[in-house]
């Protein structure tokens, strides 16, 4: 044999912490696959495939703008409802979408899980990248309708980006970690409590009407602002606001909580995760 | 001597019986109450199942060798815990080398994508590199004789076309270690062969490991030099080839002519969810004999009524050949389930099969859709008539009395 292959021992109870790096680096080739295959699977077979990722959140700003808006007008501090609510959204659906794709990554996969081994985490890596996809569609919408305020309305001279707008990429990656982070947490609970599948939906639901998507955080008194801040999305919203609208409440001190918090969560997804899919198949 | 490629040393593995299947949250909040008031648990008794105790082998480099073991003898569960998709619960194994198991031909083929993406995929699931499937791509299309299909999604091939092209994907994987199982069990005779060749070629050209598990005796016969035979969990040694396919069919015994199936594994697209068998039994005290009348029944549960259901059932040899199958809609004739428990008659007038052992599997369904299939629940003996005592010459598997009339 040319090459010397490094020798494998497979043994029970390997420690929580161990987390199978290098073989997610020799899968490589396999991620890229994955996504390829979710790519053609949503996109290419469905005529309206990338049309979805436009209208869901168009569809969602119009309810947005008519309900919140015009009939119980929350102010989107002094905003067009139809821009604020894009960019809120811009903010919220790929974390929605990644945490909903994710949180199936042990149940849904039970099946292939069962019959060959790979790294565990290569799925749930897959779905997170393949869903900025949806994310780059729905962000060149938000462009356009960008430019559409800020040439050709009253609005346009108003209309500034804020210092904010340099971090992103960063806030993509950061959007990427918590919906990734929590989807591996559910994903390993709902393997062990079915029930549990019912309550996600719902979590989801609730977490956005808990962070600043259909208002601006400046309309929560500034007394109780730190408990919504404990909320990493919080930030993130606020920090993505800041950046395309130049009006947000986020400091450096606020998105360094919320980055930690979730680097946190992630870390504790992964090690959940992984510790449920060693044994996993032994319990479907 | 080398050192072992494979080392298993002392693993075991156990199962909970009780806790099979996942629990609900609702469920563990219940327990935990009544843990606190006192009150008896609800959950049933946990059970604990050894599918493995205590098993030792060492494998050399470029060996292949052969694992048998009947129904429930653990072979799976090893195949598991060596290609990593399950740890064992004490022992450990050492690999000296990438492994590429081969549990199921196509694992993770998406129906909606072409035939090229899909060698892509399921080569990639299996660990090869895509370099690697690129330079391979054009003998494992050559040997799934797909040609000009290769663009078509996988959803319109035939069954055939299907599996061949799963197949060649894993014939053309080069991990130092492969494990393989039972896998040749589908598509048909010639493209069988052309596996067992590729396999044949494969270790002795390439001088790699196989381990190769398998019901079917020929196979195992011609690839293997050296075969372990596994009963109930145990290992009963590892013995060159001819002295274990002798071993083993000594000591498989014959399943009783009443088997309950309710927990038998079943494929996830049939698992009986619209029906289901759950016991089969032979009727009458006389078991199975040659040329007497066959009159199995069968009962099966639907949750709800069912309209048109056929019901079939197969006979196999020991050597994983199917010699006889008896459908109930071989004349295009259907017939309906009550929901809740029914029993269902399956007869013959006389049963044409040689005394020996045979593999049997049944199945509900309708058309080529299956709603439940239980394959291999038993492994069934036909006994020789009393008057029927010229064992000497040559038979088949199949004898019919034919009618003589001398002109």
């Amino acid at each position: 044999m040319s090459t010397p292959v490094p020798r494998v021992v497979l043994r029970s109870n390997q420690s929580w912490l161990q987390v199978d790096w290098r073989g997610i680096v020799q899968y490589s080739d396999l991620l890229v696959e994955l996504v390829m295959r979710d790519f053609t699977a949503k996109y290419k077979q469905t005529l309206l495939g990338p049309m979805w990722s436009i209208l869901s959140p168009l569809l969602t700003t119009l309810v947005f703008t008519l309900l919140f808006g015009r009939i119980i007008r929350v102010s989107p501090d002094g905003m067009p409802p139809l821009l604020f609510y894009l960019c809120s959204l811009l903010g919220w659906t790929y974390f929605a979408n990644v945490l909903a794709a994710t949180g199936t990554s042990l149940t849904g996969n039970a099946r292939i899980f069962s019959k060959v081994y790979f790294p565990r985490l290569v799925p749930p890596l897959a779905v997170t990248i393949s869903n900025l996809v949806g994310f780059s569609i729905q962000f060149l919408f938000f462009c356009c309708a960008y430019a559409y305020y800020k040439f050709f309305t009253d609005f346009g001279p108003h209309l500034t980006v804020g210092p904010w707008i340099l971090l992103f990429p960063v806030l993509i990656i950061h959007m990427a970690m918590i919906g990734l982070g929590v989807g591996l947490i559910i994903s390993a609970l709902t393997a062990k409590y079915r029930d549990l599948v019912h309550v996600t939906s719902l979590v989801v639901q609730l977490w956005m009407y808990a962070t600043p998507v259909i208002y601006p955080l400046s309309r929560i008194p500034e007394k109780w602002r730190w408990v919504s801040e404990l909320n990493p999305m919080t930030a993130v919203v606020e920090a993505l606001r800041q950046g395309f609208l130049n009006s947000g409440h986020v400091t450096p001190a606020s998105y360094g909580v919320s980055l930690a918090t979730s680097i946190a969560v992630l870390l504790v997804g992964i090690l959940l995760y992984q510790r449920m899919a060693r044994t996993f198949v032994d319990t479907v | 001597m080398t050192a072992p490629i494979i080392s298993v040393r002392g693993v075991s593995k156990r199962y909970n019986l009780g806790k099979i299947g996942m629990t609900t949250f609702r469920e563990e909040i219940q327990e935990t109450w009544n843990r606190w008031r006192g009150l008896p648990s609800t959950r049933k008794t946990a059970r604990d199942f050894w599918a493995l105790r205590d098993i030792s082998f060492d494998v050399q480099p470029g060996e292949v060798i052969g694992m048998i073991g009947g129904n429930g003898a653990g072979k799976s569960t090893l195949l598991k815990i060596m290609s990593r998709i399950t740890e064992p619960t004490t022992g450990e194994i050492e690999l000296g080398g990438r492994i590429g198991s081969l549990l199921e031909v196509g694992t993770g083929f998406h129906p909606e994508l072409s035939g090229r993406d899909n060698v892509f995929l399921n080569g990639s699931m299996l660990g090869m590199k895509k370099s690697e499937i690129r330079s391979k791509f054009d003998s494992i299309v050559e040997f799934a004789e797909v040609g000009k299909f290769i663009d078509t999604p996988v959803k319109r091939y035939s069954s055939g076309m299907y599996v061949r092209l799963a197949f060649a994907v894993a014939a053309f994987l080069e991990p130092e270690i492969l494990i393989v199982d039972e896998v040749l069990a589908v598509g048909d005779a010639q493209f069988q062969r052309k596996c067992i060749n590729r396999m044949q070629e494969i270790s002795q050209d390439q001088g790699r490991t196989i381990l190769f598990v398998s019901h079917s005796m020929p196979s195992i016969s011609r690839l293997c030099q050296r075969c372990a035979v596994l009963e109930s969990g145990k290992l009963l040694g590892v013995f060159p080839i001819d002295e274990a396919v002798e071993l083993y069919s000594r000591r498989v015994k014959p399943t009783a002519y009443d088997v309950n199936v309710r927990e038998n594994k079943r494929e996830a697209a049939s698992d009986g969810s619209v029906c289901r068998i759950t016991r089969i039994r032979v009727l009458g005290d006389q078991g199975l004999r040659l040329n007497d009348p066959l009159e199995l029944e069968f009962e099966i549960e639907a949750p709800e009524a069912v309209d048109k259901v056929m019901l079939g059932f197969g006979f196999d040899t020991v050597e994983g050949q199917r010699i006889l199958t008896l459908d109930s809609d071989a004349d295009g004739r259907n017939f309906s389930l009550a929901a809740g428990l029914n029993r269902v008659r399956l007869s013959l007038p006389a049963l044409p099969l040689h005394p020996g052992r045979y593999y049997c599997s049944t199945a509900l369904g309708l058309g080529r859709v299956y709603y439940d299939i239980v394959d291999s629940f038993a492994l069934w003996e036909v006994l020789p008539r009393r008057d029927d005592w010229e064992t000497g010459r040559r038979f088949g598997g199949c004898r019919l009395m034919p009618e003589i009339s001398v002109a």
